[in-house]
């Protein structure tokens, strides 16, 4: 536990020294800010739309954090990207490695670290609405939820982040590579609209449901209508575990 | 096993694919030794410092610090070892003493002495007034420094130095080989290169590296320590014949390398420097030189490790 904690002290500190996590907060919070303020002046232009939500806290809330996801696919696979892949180009690896930290608990320490940074940016983000508490009733429940699920897929996003930077030692092929894979998952949920049953020995393949099952943001439109499944939470948790297991697995072939 | 032994390397091998970078390896360090590792570029010699520092895996045999096995227990075999890659594992946007103090809470320092162990760490360095500095602007000596103080920060039983002044200038260089000496008096020290006067001016005991396999491996002393001299060299101006050369007591044989310079040969145990010296003094030789050269190591390190596949040559 008290390496998990060393270790992501020290990613912070050093995400806070460099001007990157300064201009990520930046540039993240000035994109949510104006799709805030263009979504409240669309509301106030169009008040009539308001009749086929369920509220403000709908409107604003869940289209702002849908379109955080989306912002937030394009900025952590930077974020993550350095995580294992600059310290092996920079061969300070061995540093971590010759210490008596636990593979485990420098993964999770990495882990923690980033997701302690990504839940500033979420708190920053969680103001904006909470900000029109000041004049109307929000439907906090609502909210909370949509804000857990951001913080899940955040979770997930650095997950598998810190999973292909642990792979590579160019940090700019884990952030495309991240990339990638990120979109990947997020596709496939267009593959669950395919009318598509294929039959294999007299069964059918519920690709469908398998793809909606498997993509990311069939779970994450569930939170964001306020509707809190603990099958949704599950698969966030069971994805990071994965990936944080994997990376452990990872740098243990690394060392063999 | 004896206490004595720190580190013990017990037939260590490793394989990266097909190509065997070190195959059955077995070293070991002794409280209080400085250990020099000796060998060619890509001998085996990072790879081998890689696993006694547990960063690496052997393939085959195992590591032992100070009875701790390394894949069993590498936690607390990891406690007792510092290590310096050969490239210092340094951020360079933190400051030397931030830098430290994460090393100092890596390591398991407690928290009540971390202040202390930095503080001290960085006087045994050299860096005392460069703690508020950025790694990123100090030179690639202090930067060296750094790494170094690293290593010791946690004051292990074995401090592992990979190369330690590879790439640095003359004057730096004569700065961590002082420094490695003056750590050696405190801590057991594995230090490998490449250049043999830095083994010769740093450490006790040599091992010689060729081809993934320790080919030679003595204490320093035996190979130069011994005061009497095996060949000499003697340059005169009015040389003598040779063969009055080679009648002073003590000299086998006599050989010219150029005009009236000679390497002399001494019979085992016999010392015939003074000799040498006074009789050219009394009949006027016009003696210029009279040396000792310090081969003793290079010709064994060359004799070793320009052949193509090593002799297996393990002294006691």
């Amino acid at each position: 536990m008290t390496s998990v904690w060393i270790i992501a002290r020290q990613e912070l500190a050093r995400l806070f020294v460099s001007p990157l996590a300064w201009t990520m907060l930046a540039v993240v919070q000035l994109l949510l800010g104006l799709l805030f303020a263009m979504s409240l002046a669309d509301l106030m232009l169009n008040p009539q739309r308001l009749g086929d939500y369920s509220g403000v806290s709908e409107v604003i809330g869940g289209g702002l954090f849908r379109f955080a996801t989306i912002i937030l696919l394009l900025v952590i696979p930077l974020l993550t990207m350095r995580l294992f892949a600059e310290e092996r180009k920079a061969g300070t690896l061995d540093l971590l490695l010759a210490s008596p930290v636990t593979l485990t608990g420098l993964v999770l320490g990495k882990f923690a670290g980033i997701q302690a940074f990504l839940t500033l940016m979420l708190g920053l983000t969680a103001l904006m609405p909470l900000s029109l508490s000041l004049g109307t009733q929000l439907d906090l429940g609502m909210l909370a939820a949509g804000l857990l699920g951001l913080w899940l897929m955040m979770a997930a996003f650095a997950a598998a982040g810190i999973f292909i930077s642990s792979l590579t030692r160019e940090p700019t092929v884990a952030a495309i590579a991240t990339f990638g894979l990120l979109l990947g998952i997020w596709l496939l949920h267009a593959v669950s609209f395919f009318d598509w049953q294929p039959a294999i020995m007299g069964m059918t393949l519920p690709l469908g449901d398998l793809a909606r099952q498997l993509s990311l943001i069939g779970h994450y439109d569930n939170l964001l209508y306020g509707i809190f499944d603990t099958g949704d939470v599950a698969y966030y948790l069971i994805f990071c575990g994965l990936f944080l297991a994997l990376t452990v697995q990872r740098l243990d072939m690394e060392r063999h | 096993m004896n206490n004595d032994v720190l580190v013990d390397a017990q037939g260590l091998t490793r394989r990266y694919g097909l190509i065997r970078a070190v195959a059955g390896l077995d070293l070991q360090l002794r409280n209080g030794e400085i250990l020099g590792l000796l060998g060619p570029n890509g001998a085996g010699k990072s790879t081998t410092l890689r696993m006694l520092a547990g960063c690496l895996a052997p393939s085959e045999g195992r590591v032992l610090i100070r009875g701790l096995d390394m894949a069993r227990a590498p936690s607390r075999a990891k406690r007792h070892l510092g290590y310096l890659p050969e490239r210092p594992p340094l951020y360079p946007e933190q400051t030397v003493r931030e830098y430290l103090a994460f090393c100092a809470r890596l390591h398991r320092i407690p928290r009540r002495e971390q202040g202390a162990a930095v503080a001290s760490a960085m006087t045994d360095c050299g860096l005392a007034d460069m703690g508020s500095r950025l790694i990123a602007h100090c030179s690639k000596g202090y930067q060296q420094r750094v790494g170094i103080a690293q290593a010791i920060l946690h004051r292990p039983d074995v401090v592992i130095f990979d190369e330690p002044t590879a790439g640095l200038d003359p004057n730096q260089i004569r700065e961590i080989r002082a420094l490695i000496r003056r750590l050696g008096e405190s801590h057991s020290v594995i230090l490998s290169s490449h250049i043999l006067p830095e083994i010769q001016a740093t450490c006790a005991r040599v091992a010689i590296i060729h081809g993934g396999q320790l080919v030679f491996d003595r204490p320093m002393r035996d190979i130069e320590g011994d005061e009497r001299p095996r060949t000499l060299r003697l340059g005169l101006r009015r040389p003598p014949g040779e063969d009055v050369l080679s009648s002073v007591s003590g000299i086998e044989r006599v050989e010219a390398i150029e005009e009236g310079l000679w390497q002399l040969t001494c019979a085992p145990g016999a010392d015939p420097r003074e000799a040498i010296a006074g009789q050219a003094a009394r009949d006027d030789w016009g003696l210029f030189e009279l040396s000792q050269p310090r081969r003793a190591l290079e010709d064994i390190f060359t004799e070793l490790t320009s052949a193509d596949r090593p002799a297996t040559r393990q002294a006691a």
